[in-house]
């Protein structure tokens, strides 16, 4: 396993990342936590729908989308807000597609990401097509997915993995094993020993590496763009990691884990180890730090006003948004619909 | 007609001919499945294209329907517009939740701004003892899923213009052609599987059914294979007196229904035949499109021929027992026209 940053803070080796780098990404870690917080308590005040938390994984998602270009396609699932995040998706959106506003599910221009994936595995293959059409139209562009262990189980990923390494496509295949599907640890989902190894079967490389060392995410991620968009195919990387809250708010976590394994996985927090690089080497200050959690706050709550601003969904959008120009029966259910609320 | 138009191809080479011109027109135009390069699709709907445009345009892919389905979305959402190859209907089952969880919904989910558009063709249909999972129809399944459109041909000319239609639809378009209107050596031949169709591309308006012969006495809905069943049938009926008109639906969505409701306001009988399921499927919609549209207008209470619950039969003579033919629509109008 890939590691470069220990928990404690040592680097093994030369750091990878500028000390200014490594301050913007550390930025990026403490913005998107606060989000994931923020979401989590809206959720329980009832101004959210179901919410699916991220915590812990940070380093995982930040990690892995910086060194993507603004062009490349990411197409990841409901636990990667984080990553679609870095890639140019505005907080008012993320925020209003988890109130069920189908419109946050639409992505400004120029934001090459999906909307998020529900369905388990089925994205995958998307990031394939992706690829493959822009291997077509001559573009540089990658396509980056992202999946937790439990999709690895899916015939989805073998799909999709074999399909990319037969066609040598620009694809990177980006797992965040957070060690379980659901209340199944990732220790019942397959014999292998890493999910890192089943790309062998493929014929592509696989890394595990350290998720919640952001410098261990970084380099590998890196390195798999490189591959891509040098047209040498796809890699699988395996990014040990661990979901530190609930599947989603529905979710009770106690039920199938001891509170003794979340507390030891509390100890290798992919942010504090960033913190005390920083601090070694004066890159870090309480006050700093103080600033960004208030900067983070005021941000995501305007994003929370934007969204919750945003006009009425209304029983026509659910039509309107089906095809693109309105077919002669959803003409007349619209019409049933709206007379049936006295419009 | 023109004299260009008469120039006579069948159901099979006329798709293959609307692929190609679309494949020359529009570089972003592709085609993958199994067996559609080498082989030119099991049913020869891909006939000649790899000559033509080469493995990069026409992907010969494993057997791998959740992948290549799912890898033709994602090729869609980036500007291209593949035509995806389902071998056989029958097999959906192991590829659904790329069709209609995410084919015929990212354009939903994204507030109708993430374009998906593909065609997923696929062939159907049964009559030649393949058997219970390569002799389906199943359209009514894709049909009463929401987020694609549906179309059924059951001629050449209109499987050329549907299919050019399909290609430059910015919807999701599943195109479904019956194995029995192909006209392919091996099946049983069908003097109307071959017809007239233009050279140059043209296009069939989807949602638009059509009226394949004119009648008074009775109006028999259907689609596919079995408007074949219905014209002959309504030959058998002229010779008795009575008069049949034969809508040929085309398009299951959108469905034509004023079509439905004009010819039903004019014969004020209605028979519905489908080769598909029985029960939840065409034929109860196309007559609840007729009752709530016609009411007034129906002497007798509507009519269906449909296929039985129960999975097509291998056994030769039982698998004729369940499918539509035309002596059960003759039998079937007769009921009507008693009533």
């Amino acid at each position: 396993m890939l590691q470069l940053l220990t928990p404690s803070g040592d680097v093994l080796g030369e750091p990878p990342l500028s000390v200014d780098l490594t301050r913007r990404l550390y930025r990026a870690m403490v913005y998107v936590r606060t989000f994931d917080r923020k979401c989590a308590a809206l959720q329980k005040q009832g101004r959210l729908a179901t919410y699916a938390p991220f915590e812990g994984q940070e380093a995982a998602q930040v990690g892995s989308a910086a060194p993507l270009d603004p062009e490349d396609w990411m197409v990841a699932s409901y636990r990667d807000a984080a990553a679609m995040w870095m890639q140019g998706y505005p907080w008012e959106l993320l925020i209003a597609w988890r109130t069920g506003d189908e419109r946050g599910g639409r992505p400004p221009e120029h934001v090459s990401v999906l909307p998020p994936s529900i369905t388990v595995g089925g994205h995958m293959l998307h990031a394939v097509g992706l690829a493959w059409s822009a291997r077509h139209f001559g573009e540089e562009r990658i396509a980056i997915t992202y999946f937790g262990d439990g999709a690895t189980s899916e015939g989805d990923f073998h799909e999709a993995m074999n399909l990319a390494a037969v066609y040598g496509l620009g694809v990177v295949f980006f797992c965040q094993n957070n060690q379980y599907a659901i209340s199944m640890p990732r220790t019942a989902q397959t014999r292998s020993e890493t999910i890192a190894e089943k790309a062998i079967a493929y014929g592509m490389p696989g890394v595990q590496v350290d998720g919640n060392d952001l410098f261990a995410v970084f380099t590998a991620t890196a390195e798999a763009i490189d591959r891509a968009r040098a047209g040498d195919g796809p890699t699988l990387i395996e990014a040990v990691t661990y979901r530190l809250g609930p599947h989603t708010t529905s979710d009770d976590p106690s039920r199938y884990r001891e509170e003794s394994e979340v507390e030891q996985w509390r100890r290798r927090d992919p942010l504090e180890r960033v913190r005390i690089f920083l601090s070694e080497r004066d890159a870090w200050t309480p006050e700093w730090q103080e600033r960004l959690e208030t900067e983070a706050s005021t941000e995501i709550e305007r994003a929370v006003e934007l969204a919750e601003g945003m006009d009425g969904l209304g029983p026509a959008r659910i039509f309107e948004a089906m095809f693109d120009e309105l077919p002669p029966h959803l003409v007349d259910q619209r019409a049933e619909a709206l007379r049936s609320v006295g419009q | 007609m023109t004299t260009t138009t008469e120039r006579k191809l069948t159901t099979q080479k006329a798709i293959a001919e609307a692929i190609a011109q679309e494949m020359e027109a529009d570089d972003s135009v592709f085609v993958m499945g199994e067996d559609v390069g080498v082989y030119g699709g099991i049913f020869g709907a891909t006939e000649g294209l790899l000559d033509r445009f080469g493995p990069d345009r026409v992907m010969d892919t494993p057997i791998s329907e959740t992948g290549f389905i799912g890898a033709g979305i994602g090729a869609a959402i980036n500007g291209m517009r593949p035509i995806v190859e389902l071998m056989f209907v029958d097999f959906f089952g192991v590829c659904m939740d790329q069709i209609y969880n995410n084919m015929a919904k990212i354009h939903y989910f994204s507030g109708g701004n993430v374009k998906v558009p593909m065609v997923l063709t696929t062939a159907c249909g049964g009559g030649y003892s393949d058997a219970g999972q390569h002799s389906q129809t199943l359209w009514g399944m894709f049909a009463h899923l929401p987020g694609m459109k549906v179309v059924v041909p059951s001629n050449p000319y209109d499987a050329k213009g549907l299919m050019i239609s399909a290609i430059r639809d910015d919807n999701p378009v599943v195109y479904m052609f019956h194995k029995g209107v192909l006209g392919l050596g091996w099946m049983t031949p069908n003097p109307r599987a071959i017809g007239p169709v233009p050279e140059e591309p043209y296009t069939v308006p989807i949602g638009k059914a059509a009226v394949a012969r004119e009648g008074s006495d009775v109006t028999v809905v259907t689609v596919g294979l079995t408007v074949h069943r219905a014209l002959d049938a309504a030959e058998t009926l002229a010779d008795k007196g009575i008069s049949a008109e034969v809508i040929d639906l085309r398009s299951l969505v959108p469905l034509d229904r004023e079509a439905i409701v004009e010819s039903v306001k004019k014969t004020h009988r209605l028979l519905v035949v489908d080769e598909d399921y029985r029960s939840f499927g065409m034929t109860g919609e196309v007559v609840a499109t007729a009752v709530e549209g016609a009411f007034d207008y129906l002497d007798a209470p509507p009519l269906r021929v449909a296929v039985p619950d129960v999975p097509i039969p291998y056994s030769r003579p039982l698998e004729q027992f369940v499918l539509p033919d035309a002596d059960k629509i003759v039998a079937g109008v007769e009921t009507l026209m008693a009533g």
